[in-house]
């Protein structure tokens, strides 16, 4: 029977007999030898178990390296976070303007209107008492000529200041849009923050964005499915194949035979 | 002319409706994603479905597509009007049958203009 044949308990065994006899007899070269051997067997397992574990620690660093989106998050997404949140100040301050800009102009047609209403009402008055002359009739008759021609003026005017006014809040919808993407931004950021948390306190838990399977273009299409909101210059937005507003996406799908 | 205006934003609603109100159209309806629309259409008779295409749920082309493949709806007009730019969605809505495409910020002529052209068409068709 050889060593590798003998159950490991019957090999212990008879290192240890071995080991009373050569210690009896005073051998101490042979004896080192044996209790070294003996050792063997437990050294071997605790080898095992530290390789293990790191074999775990590099297997758990590797995959969050290679599927965690936080280099992504840092690297590109966080700098396109911050031009999404200017553009928002931007939007928002252009239609702040365009609002204010329509009020300030409507103020003055309003009052014009409101004032010559109020003359042309004292000489109706004296009209209605007869105590206008002829020549002051005439007067009030041309008056009257020209309030009508300049109302209608102005309410085609106020109407043109109106609507911008309208088009103007278009910018909450735009805007929403955007901080809604940032704020999936943030979540995302969260959600791999905590990943990395759970990592590092030794846990070595399963890390959800290792489960992700989709690959690039399936991502691609499924974005495009949901929609993207609006593209936001100076962003990985500006890198995509984008219209640049309406006339290139009448020219695209009259390309198409629309 | 019955009218359905989907978008998650209520403000792009009323601005639409408002817009719609100045070109004659009156019996506007609204919902706020293509889930909640998609029944609508189904049970009501609209004439004509103009959706967005980012919002939660059902996305708007989706809709389309779901819109184009109901026997009763799929010859509605359907006009999409959208902050999403990329070209590979405008082709994406052109090929699942879209009638028009408005790209937002946009303005009132440009919706008045794709409007018209979507019933010009119809009528030339006959």
């Amino acid at each position: 029977m050889t060593d590798q044949e003998q159950p490991v308990g019957d090999q212990q065994l008879a290192r240890a007999r071995e080991l009373v006899q050569v210690l009896e007899a005073g051998d101490d070269v042979t004896a080192r030898a044996l209790i070294q051997d003996l050792a063997r067997p437990y050294d071997r397992e605790l080898f095992d178990e530290l390789g293990k574990l790191t074999r775990d620690l590099h297997e758990a660093l590797q995959s969050f390296r290679g599927d965690s989106r936080l280099v992504e998050l840092t690297q590109a997404e966080i700098p396109d976070a911050r031009e999404r949140l200017n553009y928002v100040v931007t939007m928002t301050e252009k239609a702040a303007h365009e609002t204010l800009t329509a009020i300030e102009t409507s103020l003055p047609i309003a009052e014009s209107f409101s004032q010559q209403a109020g003359e042309l009402t004292a000489k109706w008055t004296r009209f209605r008492n007869r105590q206008l002359s002829v020549d002051e009739f005439r007067e009030f008759a041309r008056d009257l000529d020209e309030f009508f021609a300049q109302a209608s003026h102005d309410t085609d005017e106020l109407r043109r200041l109106l609507s911008e006014v309208l088009m103007a809040q278009s910018y909450q919808d735009i805007t929403g849009q955007v901080i809604r993407r940032v704020i999936q931004l943030v979540t995302d950021l969260e959600e791999n923050l905590v990943s990395l948390i759970r990592l590092s306190s030794g846990r070595m838990e399963a890390i959800e964005a290792a489960e992700k399977t989709l690959d690039d273009n399936d991502d691609r299409r499924e974005g495009d499915r949901r929609g993207h909101g609006p593209t936001v210059p100076k962003t990985q937005d500006s890198g995509q194949d984008v219209v640049e507003g309406q006339d290139e996406v009448d020219d695209l799908l009259s390309s198409l035979g629309f | 002319m019955k009218i359905l205006i989907v978008d998650d934003f209520s403000t792009m609603r009323r601005i639409i409706k408002n817009l719609l109100r100045d070109l004659g159209f009156n019996n506007t309806h609204e919902a706020d994603d293509g889930s909640t629309a998609l029944p609508m259409l189904q049970n009501g008779d609209f004439d004509f479905l103009i959706t967005d295409w980012n919002m939660p749920n059902m996305p708007g082309i989706d809709l389309l597509r779901a819109v184009r493949a109901d026997e009763k709806l799929k010859t509605m007009p359907v006009l999409m009007v959208t902050a999403e730019a990329k070209r590979d969605q405008i082709v994406e809505a052109a090929e699942a049958g879209v009638n028009g495409y408005v790209v937002k910020p946009f303005t009132a002529e440009t919706l008045k203009e794709k409007i018209d052209k979507i019933f010009e068409r119809i009528e030339s068709q006959g």
